[in-house]
Formats: C-alpha cells, sequence, structure tokens
C-alpha cells in the first residue's frame, strides 16, 4: 500500500482543486499507462494489485476501465490471499450478473468455496451473492449450504446470507432448504441467527400465515435480547443488539397484523419495550418507532395504544428533525386507527407546515392528505398547491399533483372551486404532470353526471375560465394544460351561447400560430379548431387556417387541415363525424377493413398470393428447413401461440371494432397500451353522490354556524391555558380550526374512509355495465379524448366508412362473431399409438385440444356434486386408524379407472373425519373429500369450503353444502383443479362448518398440499410437431444434472423415470438427446430436450410461461437425484 | 435492503461508491451526481432523510445521510430499513474507519479503496446487513490483515510452511456469548419439504 501512496497521481489527491479538464487528462494519461502495464507479461502479481486499486479508483470517478477486467478474474484465480481480495473487490465492482466474463469466474469461486482457508471462503461466498446470477446459482449452491453447518459463525452467517440472496433470485431452487433455514435460526450463535432473520422477514412478508407457529419463538428471542441476556458486546450506547430487536419487532409486526390469538402473543414484550427504551439515544428512538408501528399494526389492545400515543408524542414533540419526521410519518400510519392523535398534535402540525424543511413539510402534506374530508379540502389544497409552487423537485411534484387532482375530485364543495383547483395543479404541475391528470379530468367532465344542468354548468364553467386564461397574452402555458383547454372550448364552446365561434376559432388559431406548442398539443388546438367550425357557418378564418397549415412541413398538421377542408365542405360528415356532445358515445370503427373485401378478392382473383402474417411466413420457412432442428435451435421467438392467433384474422367480414376486442382479451390488452391508463382511478362519480351534493350544500349553509361552535368547543381547553396569544397564533388557531374541522369525535367514523360517500362531491357516473366495462371504458375515452395524433387514423376510417356504400349499417355492432372459435389450436391431435409411454398410472394422455376438457368436467358432474356413501361397519376408532380399509369401496367407479392417491386424514375431531384422495384425472385434478360423522347423533347443515388461492383454479363452486349428515355416515364432495400459477407446492387450505344437532357451530380447518406434478400431464406430440411447437416457446431454462449412471441405457432409463414419476411423455430418443413433453393442466405446454454425456443429464426446458420450466427443472432434479 | 452506499466529498467527488443492485456505469455516474445535487443543498439541521429521486427506484426508496466534515455519506435503502437503525450504522461505519485508519481523513478513502471496501463488506453483505458491532468489525480485519502479512512474509518459504499458514484458521472472537437458554421451540412440521 504504501508504494500506491508513492506513485499515486497527483489527480487523485488534489482533483478537488482542481479544473475537471485538468482531471481528466490526468486520469486518461493514468489510465493509458496502466493499460500498458497490465498488458505487460513480466508484470507481477503484487504490481498487478495496485494497478487494480487505481483502476477501481479511476472506474469509480466514471472513467471506462473495462480492459483491466480479465486482469481482475486473473488476479483473483492466481493470487495469494492478498492479491485474491483485490482480485475478487474487483470483480464484484467491475461486473454484474449478465456480464460474460463471469463464466470464467465460476471455477475460482468452486475452488475457493471448498478452500480450507477461513478467508478464502468468506471472499467467495460474497462474490458469489454479489454477483451470481440465476443459472449460475445450482453450481455453487451445495457448496454454500455446506457452509451453513461450518464451525465458524462468520463463514455460516455468510452462508445464510447467500442463501438469502439465491433466495430473492431464484425462489425456486432454494425451496428444499427451509429447514436448514430454521436451523439459522436456532442456530447458538445470535450472529448467525440475526443473519436468518432477513430470510424471515421476507418470507413472512410473503406468506404471514405460514409462519405462525414461529411467533413464540420469535417472541422468546426479543424477551430475551431486551432482557439484556446478551452478551454486552453486542450492546451499542448499552443498548442490547438494538438492529436485531428491530428486526425481531418488524418480524411480530407482520405476523400480528389481522391475528387476535398471535397478537396476543407479543402484548408482553410489545409493553416492554416501550417501557425499557427510556436512554434518550438515537437507537432507543429507532426501537421506539418501530413498537410504536406494531403496536398499531397487529390487533389493538387499549393500554398498549396509549403507551403508543404518548411516545410517538415524544417524537413529534422532539425538536430534532430526524424524529419530528418521524412522528409525522409515524401519524399518518396511525391515522387509520385513531383520529384523536392528530387533534392531539394540532398544533405541531401547523408549526410543521412552515417547516424550514421541506421534507418534514412534505410529510406534514402527507399527513393532511389523509385527513381531508369535504370541509378542510379547500384549506389543504390551499397548502398544498402553496408547496407545489415553491417545490422545485420534479418527483414531489408528480406525487402531489397527483394528490390534489385526486382530493379535488373527491370533494370539491363547488364546481368554480374545482376548475380553479385543476387550473392550478395544471399550470403549477407543467410538463411533469402525468397524462392520467388531464385524461382523467376530461373524463369527468366529459362523462358528466346524471344531472343535465349541472353538467352544462360545470362545462360552461370550464369553458368560460378557459377563455379568460386565453385572452392573457403573453402567459406561458404548460403543454398539458393548453390540450385540456383546447378540447374543453373544441367540445363545449357551444353552451356557452354569447360567444362567437369565430372568436374562438381566431384565438385558438392565435395559439397555434405561437411556437411554444409542441406538435402533440397543435393536434389537439387542430382538432379543437375543426369541431368548432361545426358551430358557425362563417368560415372567414377558414381560408386562412388553410393557407397556413396545407403546405405545414409537418405531415401530421397537413393532413388536419385537408380533413377540415373535407369536413367544412360537407356539413353532413362533419355532423356523422364530430357530433355535438357525444364525445362519449362510441364510434363504430370498421376494424377487421371489410369495406376493402371486394378489392381483396378482386387481387386474389388476378392470382395475387393470400396474406400471411409474418411470423407464420417465418415459422413456415423455418419448419421447412429440418424436420427436428436440434442444434443449433437459431433464434427462438417471441411470439406466443396466444399472439399469433389473435393476428391470423380469419374471417374478414363484418367483424366490428367492439366485438373483436369484447371476445378477445389479449387484443383488448393490447389495444389499452396505446389508449389511455385508467386502472387505479378512483370511481367515485355516482348518482348518488353528486345528488347529496347538491342537498349538503344547503344542509352547510344552514349549519355552519353551528358546526363552527363544535370546532370551537374543540378548542376551548387549550384557549384557556394560553389566555393572551398573540395575533401569530391567534392565526394559527385559526388555520387549525379550519385544518382540523370534522375531526373531531362525534363524527370519527365518517372520516376513516368507510363512510367516505358521504363526503365525496363528485362522483363519478357508472355507467359501465357487466363484463366489457375495462374496454368500452378505454374506448369511449379513448375516442373522447384520445390525442389527435391518435384519432387521425380513426377519424380517416369512419369517413371512409360513411363514404362506404357496401357499409352494412350500424347493426354490425350487434354481432358479435365469435373469434375465439376461430381459432385454431396449435397442436395436432395425439397420436394413438403409444409404446413410449408405459401406462403404469392408468393415466390417459391428453388430447392437446384445449376446448375438450371443459365438456368432460361438466358431463362428470351432470348427475349432481356429490352422492352419499353408507360405509355399512365402520365405526369411528375403526375410522380413524384404517381409513383405506373401511373407506376405499366409497371411491366412485368412474374414479378406479384412473390413478389416485391414498386417502390421507385431513382433519379429525371426536365428532367428524375428513379424508381426501387425489384422483389425478387427464383434465383436471380431482380432489374427492370424504366427510364422515363419527358421532352417535346426526349432523346438519354441514358445510365443506374451500379458500383457492391465486395459484389455483376450480372448475366449479368450491362450496358442498350437506344438510344433513346421519350417524357414522359418510358423505363425500370433489372438487375438480387446475393450476393457474407454475408453483412447486400449494396449499389448498379449506374448512368445514357443522352442527351438531341444536349446538352451536363449529368449524374445523384444514389444509392439503397440492404438487406440481398433481398438475403435470403428459402432452402427446409427434416429432415434427415437438419441433414446430419448441420454435414457437420462447421460455427457456437449461441446466446440467450429474447422474452417476454409466451404462448406454442412461438416457432411457432416466427418461423412463422422469415419465413414470411426473408423467412426461417421451416423444422422441435418438442417440444421446432425448425429447420429452408435457403440460401443465389447463394447457400449459412445456417441452423438454435431454441430452446425455459423460455422465451428466442436460436439460434444456421450454415452455410458454416464464415460471414453468424452472418448477419443472426442481422436480426433474428431485427425480434424477433419486436414481 | 440497502440499495447503495455512496460516499462523496463536499464537491461531489465520489470518493467511495458501492451498489448492490446493477446500475449500467452511466447510470451510476447519475445517480451519484443527482444524490449529491439532493443532499449538498439541504441545510445542517434538517433532518437526515430524504425521499429517493426519481432514479434509485421511486416512491419506495430513501435516502439517509450524514455529513462529516469533508465527506457526505449517503445510503440508499427502501423501506424495508429502519431509518434511524441505518442513520447509526452510518455512525458505527464511520468509527470504524476511524479506528482501523486512526483518523480517518478524505485522502485515507482515496489511498485505501481497497481497505475500505473491505471494512465495508464486513458490515454489509449483499444489501444486508451482516455485522454492526464494531470492534466485531474491527477484530475481523485486523485478523485477516495479519493473515495475510504473515503469509506475504512466507512467499519464499518451502510450499509445506506455506501451506500451514494457510491453513491457520482465523482466531475465535472472543464474544462471551450466551444465548444457551433462548430453546427455540422449532416444531418438525412435516409439510416442509
Amino acid at each position: 500500500m504504501q508504494q500506491i501512496q508513492d506513485q499515486a497521481p497527483p489527480s487523485m489527491v488534489k482533483d478537488s482543486r482542481m479544473v475537471e479538464a485538468d482531471e481528466e487528462k490526468l486520469i486518461k494519461k493514468e489510465l493509458a499507462a496502466l493499460k500498458e502495464q497490465v498488458s505487460t507479461p513480466t508484470t507481477s502479481l503484487k504490481q498487478m494489485r495496485e494497478c487494480l486499486v487505481r483502476l477501481i479508483y479511476c472506474e469509480m470517478l466514471g472513467y471506462e476501465a473495462s480492459f483491466g477486467y480479465i486482469h481482475a478474474i486473473k488476479l483473483a484465480q492466481q493470487g495469494s490471499l492478498m492479491e485474491k481480495r483485490v482480485g475478487y473487490l474487483a470483480v464484484s465492482l467491475f461486473l454484474n450478473e449478465s456480464h460474460e466474463l463471469l463464466l470464467l469466474l465460476v471455477n475460482t469461486v468452486l475452488k475457493d468455496l471448498q478452500s480450507t482457508n477461513l478467508l478464502e471462503v468468506c471472499m467467495a461466498l460474497t462474490v458469489a451473492s454479489q454477483l451470481f446470477p440465476p443459472d449460475m446459482i445450482p453450481a455453487v449452491l451445495p457448496l454454500v449450504e455446506e457452509k451453513l453447518q461450518h464451525s465458524k459463525e462468520i463463514i455460516r452467517r455468510k452462508a445464510v446470507l447467500a442463501l438469502y440472496k439465491f433466495y430473492l433470485l431464484a425462489p425456486n431452487q432454494v425451496q428444499h432448504i427451509h429447514d436448514k433455514f430454521r436451523k439459522a435460526l436456532c442456530d447458538r450463535d445470535p450472529g448467525v441467527m440475526a443473519a436468518s432473520l432477513h430470510i424471515y422477514l421476507l418470507l413472512i412478508k410473503e406468506n404471514p400465515g405460514g409462519y405462525k407457529d414461529l411467533t413464540s419463538s420469535f417472541v422468546t428471542i426479543l424477551k430475551q435480547v431486551v432482557g439484556g441476556k446478551l452478551a454486552v458486546d453486542f450492546n451499542y450506547h448499552s443498548v442490547p443488539a438494538p438492529w436485531l430487536q428491530i428486526q425481531l419487532l418488524r418480524i411480530l409486526r407482520l405476523l400480528g397484523k389481522d391475528d387476535q390469538i398471535t397478537s396476543e402473543l407479543m402484548y408482553d414484550i410489545l409493553d416492554e419495550s416501550l417501557r425499557r427504551a427510556e436512554i434518550n439515544h438515537n437507537i432507543t428512538y429507532a426501537i421506539l418507532f418501530e413498537c410504536i408501528q406494531t403496536v398499531y399494526t397487529i390487533h389493538p389492545k387499549v393500554d398498549l395504544l396509549e403507551k403508543a400515543a404518548k411516545c410517538n408524542g415524544k417524537f413529534i414533540l422532539s425538536p430534532k428533525n430526524n424524529l419530528k419526521y418521524l412522528g409525522l410519518k409515524a401519524l399518518s400510519y396511525v391515522i387509520q386507527q385513531d383520529m384523536n392523535l392528530v387533534l392531539q398534535h394540532q398544533m405541531t402540525i401547523i408549526e410543521c407546515l412552515d417547516h424550514p424543511d421541506p421534507i418534514i413539510k412534505r410529510e406534514t402534506l402527507e399527513l393532511l392528505y389523509r385527513i381531508t374530508n369535504a370541509q378542510n379540502v379547500a384549506v389543504i389544497v390551499q397548502k398544498m398547491l402553496d408547496y407545489l409552487r415553491q417545490s422545485k423537485d420534479e418527483y414531489i411534484t408528480i406525487s402531489l399533483v397527483g394528490k390534489v387532482a385526486e382530493l379535488a375530485e373527491k370533494y370539491a364543495p363547488t364546481n368554480e372551486w374545482f376548475i380553479q383547483t385543476m387550473n392550478a395543479v395544471f399550470s403549477v404541475g407543467g410538463d411533469m404532470i402525468p397524462a392520467d391528470i388531464p385524461n382523467n379530468f376530461l373524463r369527468l367532465l366529459a362523462e358528466g353526471f346524471d344531472d343535465e344542468v349541472e353538467d352544462k354548468q360545470l362545462r360552461l364553467y370550464a369553458v368560460n375560465s378557459y377563455l379568460a386564461l386565453l385572452e392573457k397574452n403573453n402567459i406561458h402555458y404548460p403543454q398539458r394544460f393548453l390540450q385540456v383547454m383546447s378540447w374543453v372550448l373544441g367540445e363545449y364552446s357551444y353552451l356557452k351561447t354569447e360567444a362567437k365561434a369565430e372568436d374562438i376559432i381566431q384565438s385558438l388559431h392565435y395559439l397555434l400560430g405561437k411556437c411554444s406548442a409542441s406538435l402533440e398539443t397543435k393536434a389537439w388546438i387542430f382538432s379543437a379548431i375543426t369541431k368548432l367550425f361545426r358551430l358557425t357557418l362563417n368560415v372567414k378564418v377558414l381560408p386562412e387556417v388553410l393557407q397556413n397549415y396545407g403546405n405545414s412541413m409537418d405531415s401530421c398538421l397537413r393532413q388536419c387541415s385537408f380533413e377540415l377542408k373535407q369536413l367544412v365542405e360537407d356539413k353532413e360528415i362533419m355532423n356523422t363525424v364530430l357530433p355535438l356532445d357525444e364525445s362519449c358515445n362510441d364510434i363504430v370503427v370498421d376494424a377487421s377493413l371489410s369495406f376493402l373485401d371486394g378489392f381483396v378478392a378482386d387481387a386474389l382473383g388476378h392470382g395475387a398470393a393470400p396474406y400471411k402474417p409474418h411470423h407464420q411466413r417465418q415459422e413456415e420457412r423455418l419448419s421447412q428447413e429440418k424436420v427436428l432442428n436440434f442444434e443449433p435451435y437459431g433464434l427462438s421467438f417471441a411470439t406466443s401461440p396466444q399472439i399469433s392467433s389473435v393476428t391470423g384474422r380469419q374471417s374478414p367480414t363484418g367483424l366490428s371494432f367492439n366485438s373483436e376486442i369484447s371476445c378477445n382479451s389479449t387484443e383488448a390488452g393490447l389495444k389499452d397500451s396505446d389508449s389511455l391508463k385508467l386502472d387505479g382511478v378512483k370511481k367515485v362519480w355516482g348518482k348518488e353522490g353528486y345528488l347529496r351534493k347538491k342537498k349538503e350544500s344547503k344542509e352547510e349553509t344552514v349549519a355552519s354556524p353551528n358546526s363552527e361552535s363544535d370546532v370551537t368547543a374543540d378548542f376551548t381547553s387549550t384557549a384557556e391555558k394560553t389566555a393572551g396569544l398573540s395575533a401569530e397564533e391567534q392565526e394559527k388557531k385559526l388555520l387549525a380550526s379550519s385544518l382540523f374541522v370534522g375531526l373531531g369525535s362525534n363524527n370519527l367514523v365518517s372520516l376513516m374512509g368507510k363512510n367516505q360517500s358521504t363526503t365525496q362531491k363528485f362522483r363519478r357516473k357508472s355507467k359501465i355495465v357487466e363484463g366489457q366495462n375495462s374496454y368500452e371504458r378505454t374506448m369511449s375515452t379513448q375516442k373522447a379524448i384520445a390525442p389527435p395524433l391518435a384519432q387521425i387514423p380513426n377519424l380517416m376510417d369512419n369517413v371512409l366508412e360513411s363514404c362506404n356504400p357496401f357499409q352494412e349499417s350500424k347493426a354490425m355492432l350487434l354481432r358479435k362473431t365469435a373469434s375465439d372459435s376461430a381459432e385454431v389450436p396449435t397442436e395436432e391431435p395425439a397420436q394413438e399409438s403409444d409404446e413410449a409411454w408405459n401406462s403404469s398410472n392408468n393415466l390417459k394422455t391428453i388430447r392437446a385440444v384445449p376446448s375438450a376438457s371443459k365438456e368432460s368436467i361438466s358431463g362428470l358432474f351432470a348427475d349432481g356434486n356429490f352422492d352419499i356413501v353408507q360405509p355399512g361397519n365402520c365405526n369411528s376408532a375403526l375410522v380413524a386408524h384404517e381409513p383405506n380399509s373401511s373407506l376405499s369401496p366409497g371411491l366412485p367407479v368412474e374414479f378406479a379407472e384412473h390413478s389416485h392417491s391414498k386417502f390421507e386424514l385431513v382433519c379429525a375431531n371426536e365428532n367428524i373425519a375428513l379424508f381426501s384422495c387425489k384422483v389425478w384425472k387427464e383434465d383436471c385434478l380431482l380432489i374427492v373429500l370424504f366427510f364422515t360423522n363419527r358421532s352417535s347423533i346426526e349432523v346438519t347443515n354441514a358445510t365443506v369450503n374451500f379458500a383457492l388461492t391465486d395459484e389455483l383454479q376450480a372448475c366449479e363452486s368450491t362450496d358442498f353444502p350437506f344438510p344433513l349428515v346421519e350417524s357414522l355416515a359418510t358423505v363425500k364432495c370433489q372438487l375438480c383443479l387446475q393450476m393457474m400459477k407454475p408453483c412447486a407446492r400449494v396449499l389448498l387450505t379449506g374448512h368445514v362448518t357443522y352442527h351438531l344437532e341444536t349446538s352451536q357451530q363449529t368449524q374445523e380447518e384444514f389444509a392439503l398440499a397440492l404438487f406440481l406434478t398433481d398438475f403435470i400431464r403428459p402432452l402427446k406430440l409427434t416429432t415434427e410437431e415437438f419441433g414446430h411447437l419448441w420454435l414457437s416457446l420462447s421460455n427457456d431454462v437449461k441446466q446440467n444434472l450429474s447422474f452417476t449412471s454409466d451404462s448406454p441405457e442412461a438416457l432411457t432409463v432416466a427418461l423412463r423415470t422422469l415419465q413414470q414419476e411426473l408423467k412426461l411423455h417421451i416423444v422422441d430418443i435418438i442417440g444421446a438427446e432425448g425429447i420429452v413433453a408435457c403440460q401443465l393442466l389447463p394447457s400449459t405446454s412445456c417441452l423438454l430436450h435431454c441430452r446425455f454425456h459423460a455422465g451428466i443429464l442436460s436439460v434444456w426446458l421450454r415452455s410458454g410461461c416464464c415460471v414453468l420450466p424452472d418448477c419443472l427443472l426442481y422436480e426433474c432434479q428431485k427425480v434424477i437425484q433419486k436414481l | 435492503m440497502i440499495k447503495a452506499i455512496l460516499i462523496f466529498n463536499n464537491h461531489g467527488k465520489p470518493r467511495l461508491s458501492k451498489f448492490y443492485e446493477h446500475y449500467s456505469e452511466d447510470t451510476q455516474q447519475q445517480i451519484i451526481r443527482e444524490t449529491f445535487h439532493l443532499v449538498s443543498k439541504r441545510d445542517e439541521n434538517v433532518c437526515n432523510f430524504l425521499e429517493g429521486g426519481m432514479l434509485i427506484g421511486g416512491a419506495d426508496n430513501k435516502l439517509i445521510y450524514r455529513h462529516y466534515a469533508t465527506l457526505y455519506f449517503v445510503f440508499c435503502v427502501d423501506s424495508s430499513e429502519s431509518e434511524l437503525g441505518i442513520l447509526d450504522l452510518i455512525q458505527v461505519f464511520v468509527e470504524t474507519l476511524d479506528k482501523c485508519f486512526e483518523n480517518v481523513c478524505e485522502l485515507d478513502l482515496i489511498f485505501h479503496v481497497d481497505k475500505v471496501h473491505n471494512i465495508l463488506a464486513e458490515m454489509v453483505m449483499g444489501g444486508m446487513v451482516l455485522e454492526t458491532n464494531m470492534n466485531e468489525i474491527v477484530t475481523q480485519i485486523d485478523a485477516q490483515n495479519k493473515m495475510e502479512k504473515s503469509e506475504a512474509g512466507l512467499a519464499g518459504a518451502p510450499a509445506r510452511a506455506v501451506s500451514a499458514v494457510k491453513n491457520m484458521n482465523l482466531p475465535e472472537m472472543p464474544r462471551n456469548i450466551n444465548i444457551g437458554d433462548i430453546s427455540i421451540k422449532v416444531p418438525n412440521l412435516p409439510s416442509f419439504k
């Protein structure tokens, strides 16, 4: 190191005082020298180490030093400890997980993981966790796992964290070591235990229900930590292991959420934590803060809440800004539970509004945003706008502008206020404003409410205000604001009878001429001008407009002006294309271009080749090349079969735009992307809300003296304390009263958001009916608001359509062409000869036609959902011990031909017992559940209910009622399941409720573990079909599995085993390669290509679904390992 | 999770940057620049938290920073980290640096980039906090240095001696941990595969 210091270039020392250019020159020179040195073969490892340290520095300064990457890897490979350390460090700073040089590092890392030297192992663990991508994890995973048993705690700790990173990257590959995580949690070294908490925090966040059993363990650990059972070493400022406490409190918070029983376990320790954290140090506040959040998240307990509230006071009232900030943060969190706390601290909140720190100010506004109601909205929005005017930060502006718009829409007291506020939003937000705000605003105006008069008033007010704004000269408005103005003026100027359309056109024309407007805005303005020509016969301005833009350099404007010319000439077309006040109604567009059919037919008649979509052409070309194209596979196409079925237009006639999309969700999704994004927007504009608004405003004026006295009453207590108030304080009080109005305990409930409907002013009209809603909404607004740039093609289509003599009137709209029936299954029916498939488990292979499955299910259940089986000689003891003998006769004959699992007892008590049996049908997994009444009396009103997770889908209802089950009788119900999201293991939970004679209802919960393999079925394909399908699938995973057998039959053995264990279908075996196909129910196919070479089975999986190959690979791995 | 750790001086010159998620070279530089821009315009007496800019991950992320003499220490973290906890972690980091370098100054960070990174690696691994105890970190670093030195000194010695030293393990840390009475009941759930 000494040497470096001597030789260090001056740039590194005094660059802070240097001019940029000088520095650049020096570093460049230094880099050139380094480049030369590293490439000299005589450079020793020691010198290389120094070079790399300098390269690290140069690269940090932002200079390119990629020539040194390979040397970093070399140093890590060859160097002794000291050099190795620098080599690894450089590698972890230079490379990333997708860098190609990383491959060269794998062997080094493997070697070092096996080293006896602790340092080398540590370095290897660090690099592996930092850099390795998912596909390299299997290579190191066994070694890292091994390290969990290492004798040194530092290694165990790093191994745990490395596994955590692996879990983040590829959860499926780490699934099997969950119990090892538990061991780490119980490790004798607290450091290792602390490291394992990272994993548990993540696991519990993902699935809080799965780890409730660990609650008491976490509580015990926390108790001992808080109680000072740890060595003094762990103390930080005499607080025992504070970071550990923080982590534990977070875990408990997740576990206790919405769960009274679990929460009760932790009340004591939370109480103690709150009490212990007395010392006035930063880190105790960190613990307190976590405590408060935990107390407010878990099932509430009154005295704990009180204590937490008191603690929170310490934060808010603290003179330290950090604590104040956190206090405010906690407060906006607490608000969901307890509004009174806000009232307690109202004066502090007011002070924070004028805090010099903008971050604290912002947090205060965040808090206010959450307590906004109809009464204080004006003040709060004003405060927010004030803040916005001062803030320059783009990120803050965007989020705050969205909030203001939301509040304005929700609680606006009057039309005028609403329009003014939105104007302020548009002008303050500028061009940073996200597109959905103007879109929502326009949609609100366009869709209106059910009250025509109100609609008109709102629109008219908007028109008036925009005209006034446009009259002001020399003011620069942001683009989005101009777009909003021009749309409103174009659409609703007719409401303002006293203004002449020509004048408005004139001023818009003037706006168009200004260079400040962007092209997009110009298109908006132009379309507004076009619309305004509906209103006037006076076309005096027209020639001027046409002259200016008819030869515009910009093709868009030129097209607009030509359209304008056409439309003005023909009023009839104008009225069809741009009807007055019908922006919400859909224009019917003939998307299938059926009017071109004649033309196409003519061309075909003259010998033209029929049209094939691009992907079809490409696939045909590829498939002609070779029948089974193994090596190399060439390009993989991203086109999935779904998309191809969409674009493959089957019937070119009479398909209206509307019906096409509603039938085809994929296409709707595609269209969505280029129209407006409206999801996440609250539909608050409804009939009731709007009407109520009118009533309320009347009531308010009457009741206002009353409510004011309410408010002042709130303040009497504080007012008494500070008798002589300064004028400034008076002002603050006044502000407080306006801000916190309506937050008193009397109407506390309404604030919690539950009753918000009563306070929401603007409620969006819910005009959408039934299924197609999302699409219709998009369409109506697309038409209404989409920028004219996007509208132009539509507009032209319309014109064409209305000119088209063959057009089939609007009835087309009603014709729902079943476009999904036109989809042709990509796979051919299965081949019948099946020598490879050894049907030991009696499974019939599945024809790859997806639609076939549904019919068979309904056929099966046509005779009712369940039938009653009388087990005869069964007594309750027997049932519990030998369910098989007593119940297997109960399995209906129709299932006996299918393979099925053994009976499993899923839940039992003294009265009832539940057994399950999995039947692997070819189109679904059938769960047959037997409900046995073991008591001596009748069971009534029993219901079995399954709770399905996202991963699973049931074909029918998941509730099975049994009105009456006699004593010692058994009934059964069956549930058909398919897996929607692939995952290795999923829990099917459910509960059964029943009454025993007249006694109370009893509920028992049960859970069944389902595995991926339960849903895997063979997919019968020919080699040729396999080749086709392989090309169309885009998600692939490759892995080498070690496989000890050396016999020439090894591949066949392996494949047979896979076939038997996982129900795959062997398509073909050619030499050392084999191809295998399967599908995940309902219809996700997955193809495998296996090659056996020198004790290694390389498996290559492809599927249309991105998760499936991973999961299936994991299963294959397990099977092969067993061999 | 910690997304990045940045150290730069009052002029915005980076002195250390460690990213725990992959960003391209240009993005890294931009993040450093923007972070400096955000942090440097803050007064001395305001809070140490900043809501992240657009660059480093949007709403969920925060910047937590401390200013020491000529250097800013900035941690970019997501919502799963405790603000005050990280703030004290920075303090631990700086105290550790101070102990390892004996009165740390900006120049130490320049000339010993690798050492600083090694110290950091003992505290934070892959974005997760690994160790928060300063003494523990210092002992680890010292032990490592000693081991390296002894190995370097033996460079010319016969191979057997070298491997003997190489296989010599790090000294076990005197931690006096007595957590034996923590009896965590971990039921053996059959469902755990």
